[in-house]
């Protein structure tokens, strides 16, 4: 396991070196077309061929990561932190603020957003750049996605309260804020770890989908999303495997994050 | 192993019955859409799904050829226009039935041109018998005879009834009664319908066989595109009526002989600016919209040739005008699509003011040349071209964004708010008559894209031609009305109000089971001639 | 019996006002009230002017939702601008295979994810551990679309689709409660005395995690009907998630208001059913 951990570590190194480094790393210019040679295969020159435009795969696929590495675990780190204010502070005051925050969590799960992010789009100007648009995609992924998590932590926190750990703790003096901030949100931690990956790939995913609506990633941009809608097409039964080289990333990438981060003290 | 022995026999023995209870049965005939039909009523169709139901069903009285582009009598034996097409008189069929066995007589005919042009109707189809305001009268002359009578001369008249489904005036069925092929049998939303044989069709072939051959027809609804091509190959459905390149590419690797590419169609995709007046955009950018070297300048940085050759695969060919080479009576051969040329294309742009520094593109007033274009999102072929003219624009300096939106947000901004500086969208063409397109180039129609509803002609061109196009509209002489619509394309080349992109080619894929194909430009394109389409070799299906 | 009376009045008090935030969202994005049907050249003016006046909600919305209230008291769901059919009899042919994709998606999710999460925990298996983690970091970068359409190539059940899709977050979210229950100090003394694995889990582990772990059920139930859209669309399936879309793409008002107010009485049904069923173990653990 250390040496998987270490693996780990070294590809994920390796995976923000390149993009750090991808004007100096990356062949071509993501955008540039090439047009004599569109869905090429991977050649000398073009590693991992050429998409439908001709523009280099590996380009892309090195600036994608920039845009995706970057603001879905922002986008992550905002809803596991909205849940945990939020489904936290409810678990732990209790009673009807509880009732009423997870009422609200409810119907936050249930409400068509879809035309929240339309509505969204409406308000944006049109000639808004490709960076702002995917960062207000992110953004509101983030503010809309704690619900499920805030159910979770809420139960979880009020089982923590009841605990004999905090039982300790309030008769020792402490109270309020504190005991919620310095026993209760600490063993919170499993829980929004969890949610913090899955929200990684489902955002990710979800930016690519948000295409429709005009919010997500704009020509030219390349986004890991984007380059995985690529394979909802007959493209996915074509026997092209360098087209599955962000869903290969995108899995190694995801899975090393876990491994490095986990924490193994859970098995005593 | 004799149990297994035993087995074997018994499955190969169900499969071989199964063969021939299928080939008893009769054949069925299977493809998809896209979605259910929002209409049954021939008169209201306005959408694909159920233009497809009125085309298998309906019964009308001349059938344009798809294949030889000529009219052809169906219900009608005879037809004479007169009074320099105010009138059109019609000899119908004798002994003809609707499919619930109701007499169909000249008084159906009467009933439905009464209906079609009930205002309160709003049909597209009626609209397209509206020259003007008026009444438009049926008057049957005998069992077999009826005359209309239109207050204004309509040009194309007797072509327009290829639109027209006759419907029943006393069948207690109403619009379901029908004359067409095929009868709506059952109908399962979202999911599929069934069209059965209509027993009272009056069509027979040479040999006295009642037409058509296909005893019925399966239309499953799949809005993917993906999953219609696997079940095509898998033998689950018969054909796909309209592919994209991309697809058609994949299949003709895999198939040739199911593959078709019946040429240019009559479709074709266009940019245009927002030239509204009052549309909430800077005044410079309106400035720069409503300039004909502006306009020119941006459609001669566009690489057609490239967009035809990388989007579409090398089906499609550059566009040149709002009527397709395939019309050939009515396509200008003179005019060629505009060539890529950046240098003219700059030097137009310096005649009005704009200037190049670092690269980029700037007005007389300083500003940077960069402005939005939107399109439907999901339609792939649209998203690349998209992107192929930012990378075209960008040569010049121009700054391109390209904005995706759903269809009805995007409809919403190029008819209600015009909070939009240009749009790409294709044209659907269905008529070869460019009468058709009335709506589109009169300055004063709802769809006068680029600047909708105008009070008077905003420019001395878009006065030239709405009196070009009112002009070819009043006269039934084809060789004045050829001169007028020349004199149109003319003027849209000029001035590029429409920057035509690129024609598409019409794709289909048909299986090899299915027999007397004749894949055509014009829709339907593979089941136009459906009665005579016949199929062979229908085992036990999937799905 | 009082505590199910609470529930159900906040249950509907809930469902109405969501009904009425769902019908604000969707009145007030752009494209509401317009149809594709204008942009056909063939329409005379009048008639443009005519579809546009045709369609809906060109009035006030606290009137239309006061109206569909006053109709759904009388079993009235409405007619759909998109279909053309009454909501109610949509609802009716189309609930029944969404509850059929969501149950048989809920089964395999938790099947596979609490069995997995159950077993590392159990065996404290690293390599176990990984290869479920690996698996359903997988199932998770996957776009739903990809699965379906897989689904479809290999002609399995589309159903199957959603389990896969609702799996991942299952299990990760379990393997951390059962993990974390899993180093609580009794438990520990638990296996000092010598108590074996199966007795631990099941006796000292699970009940310590149930209350979130039913929490998690219940939010397992949306992340079910989400995932079911996209397959039902992908796999044409039947359902409501195929209904919604289109409705959705058609600003199908009435018939989204509907469909909002049947998820938000969903949710609240399967979330208020883990809150009073987590209440009794709650209450014992103290």
């Amino acid at each position: 396991m250390k040496g998987l951990r270490v693996a780990a570590m070294a590809f994920l190194a390796l995976v923000v070196l390149a993009c750090v480094l991808a004007p100096w790393v990356a062949p071509d210019s993501y955008a540039k077309q090439f047009r004599d040679i569109p869905d090429a295969a991977p050649t000398s020159q073009h590693w991992l061929g050429t998409d439908d435009l001709g523009r280099d795969r590996f380009t892309r696929l090195l600036y994608g990561t920039r845009v995706s590495l970057l603001l879905a675990p922002a986008a992550a780190l905002l809803s596991s932190l909205l849940a945990v204010l939020i489904g936290g502070t409810a678990g732990f005051v209790g009673g009807v603020l509880q009732s009423c925050v997870m009422a609200a969590a409810d119907l936050f799960l249930s409400l068509p957003w879809l035309f929240l992010l339309i509505t969204v789009r409406a308000f944006l100007p049109l000639d808004v750049s490709p960076e702002v648009s995917v960062a207000i995609t992110f953004a509101l992924l983030g503010c809309l996605g704690w619900a499920a998590a805030a159910r979770v932590i809420c139960a979880d926190a009020r089982t923590l309260c009841n605990s004999d750990m905090v039982l300790l703790a309030r008769a020792s003096g402490c109270g309020g804020w504190r005991l919620l901030w310095r026993h209760i949100v600490p063993n919170l931690r499993p829980v929004l770890l969890a949610q913090f990956w899955i929200s990684i790939p489902v955002y990710i995913l979800t930016e690519a989908n948000l295409g429709i609506l005009g919010l997500g990633v704009a020509e030219p941009l390349p986004s890991w999303g984007g380059m995985l809608r690529e394979l909802e097409g007959f493209s996915l039964f074509s026997a092209q495997p360098w087209l599955f080289a962000p869903l290969a990333l995108l899995v190694f990438t995801v899975s090393s994050f876990h491994l490095v981060l986990h924490n193994k003290e859970g098995w005593a | 192993m004799r149990l297994r022995g035993s087995l074997t026999a018994v499955l190969l023995a169900v499969a071989l019955a199964g063969r021939l209870a299928g080939a008893q049965h009769g054949s069925e005939l299977r493809f998809c859409m896209g979605a259910d039909p929002k209409t049954f009523d021939p008169l209201q169709v306005a959408d694909d799904a159920s233009e497809t139901i009125r085309y298998l069903t309906g019964g009308v009285l001349v059938r344009l050829n798809r294949e030889t582009q000529q009219l052809q009598p169906e219900l009608a034996t005879a037809w004479q226009v007169a009074d320099g097409g105010r009138s059109i008189t019609f000899t119908v069929r004798q002994n003809v039935r609707f499919s619930d066995g109701t007499p169909f007589t000249a008084e159906d005919v009467a009933y439905t041109m009464r209906r079609l042009m009930d205002p309160a109707l709003h049909s597209p189809t009626g609209d397209s018998f509206r020259a003007s305001n008026g009444a438009v009268t049926a008057r049957v002359t005998n069992a077999h005879q009826v005359t209309i009578l239109f207050p204004k001369a309509i040009v194309g008249l007797d072509k327009l009834f290829d639109q027209v489904a006759i419907e029943s005036a006393h069948s207690p069925r109403k619009e379901m009664a029908v004359l067409g092929p095929y009868d709506l049998a059952e109908d399962k939303v979202g999911s599929y319908l069934l069209l059965k044989r209509n027993p009272y069709y009056w069509k027979h072939d040479s040999a006295g066989h009642a037409l058509p051959y296909i005893d019925s027809i399966r239309i499953d609804i799949e809005p993917n595109r993906d999953i219609e091509v696997l079940r095509l190959l898998r033998g689950d459905i018969d054909f796909i009526n309209s592919l994209n390149a991309e697809y058609y590419d994949k299949l003709a690797s895999r198939s040739a002989k199911m593959a078709y590419d019946a040429g240019v169609s009559l479709d074709s995709e266009q940019l245009w600016f927002n030239q509204v007046a009052s549309a909430p955009l800077p005044e410079y950018k309106k400035a720069w919209f409503a300039s004909t070297n502006f306009r020119r300048a941006i459609s001669e940085s566009i690489d057609r040739a490239a967009l035809a050759r990388v989007v579409y695969h090398g089906h499609a060919r550059p566009a040149v005008s709002w009527i397709s080479p395939v019309n050939k009576f009515w396509f200008d051969a003179k005019l060629q699509p505009h060539p890529l040329d950046r240098k003219d294309a700059l030097h137009r742009l310096a005649q009005e003011g704009f200037y190049q520094s670092n690269g980029a593109l700037y007005d007389h007033g300083g500003h940077a040349v960069e402005f939005s274009v939107i399109t439907n999102a999901g339609n792939t072929a649209r998203e690349r071209m998209a992107a192929m003219i930012q990378q075209d624009l960008a040569g010049i300096g121009i700054r391109l964004h390209v904005v995706t939106l759903d269809f009805p947000s995007l409809i919403e901004r190029i008819t209600r708010s015009y909070n939009y500086e240009a749009c790409l969208l294709g044209l659907v063409n269905d008529d070869l008559d460019p009468n058709a397109q009335m709506n589109v180039w009169l300055s004063s129609a709802e769809n006068h894209q680029w600047n909708p509803s105008e009070k008077t002609p905003a420019t001395a061109w878009e006065a030239e031609i709405d009196r070009l196009m009112r002009m070819q509209a009043s006269t039934l002489d084809a060789r004045k009305r050829k001169q007028a619509i020349d004199r149109v394309q003319e003027i849209v080349w000029q001035q590029e109000p429409f920057i035509y992109l690129v024609n598409k080619d019409a794709l289909a894929a048909v299986s090899p089971l299915l027999h007397n194909v004749h894949v055509v430009a014009l829709r339907p394109q593979v089941y136009w001639n459906i009665e005579w389409l016949w199929m062979s070799g229908q085992g036990t299906r999937g799905r | 019996m009082r505590r199910l009376g609470r529930h159900a009045a906040r249950a509907l008090l809930v469902i109405i006002v969501g009904g009425f935030l769902g019908a604000t969202l969707v009145r007030l994005a752009p494209g509401f009230g317009v149809d594709e049907e204008e942009l056909d050249s063939r329409l005379s003016a009048q008639s443009v002017a005519a579809l546009r006046q045709a369609q809906p909600g060109s009035g006030s919305l606290a009137d239309f939702y006061l109206h569909s209230l006053e109709r759904l008291a009388h079993g009235d769901l409405g007619v759909s601008t998109t279909l053309h059919r009454p909501v109610r009899q949509l609802l009716a042919e189309r609930l029944p295979e969404t509850l059929k994709t969501v149950a048989l998606g809920l089964v395999l999710a938790w099947a596979a994810g609490l069995t997995l999460a159950l077993t590392a925990a159990l065996w404290q298996s690293g390599p176990v551990d990984l290869a479920a983690s690996l698996a359903a970091s997988v199932l998770l970068c996957i776009p739903a679309a990809v699965l379906a359409l897989l689904f479809v190539m290999v002609q399995a059940p589309g159903r199957l689709a959603v389990g896969l899709i609702v799996f991942p977050k299952v299990f990760h979210y379990a393997r951390s409660l059962l993990a974390r229950s899993a180093a609580l100090p009794h438990v520990l003394t638990a296996r000092a005395k010598g108590a074996g694995g199966c007795r631990v889990l099941l006796w000292h582990v699970l009940p310590v995690a149930a209350p979130q772990l039913l929490a998690l059920g219940g939010v397992s139930v949306s992340l079910a009907f989400a995932a079911a859209i996209p397959v039902e669309v992908l796999c044409d399936l039947p359902g409501i998630g195929q209904l919604a879309w289109k409705a959705a793409l058609g600003r199908d008002l009435a018939l989204l208001v509907d469909l909002t107010m049947l998820v938000t009485a969903v949710t609240l049904v399967a979330n208020s059913a883990a809150d009073l069923a987590a209440r009794p173990v709650g209450e014992g653990e103290r």
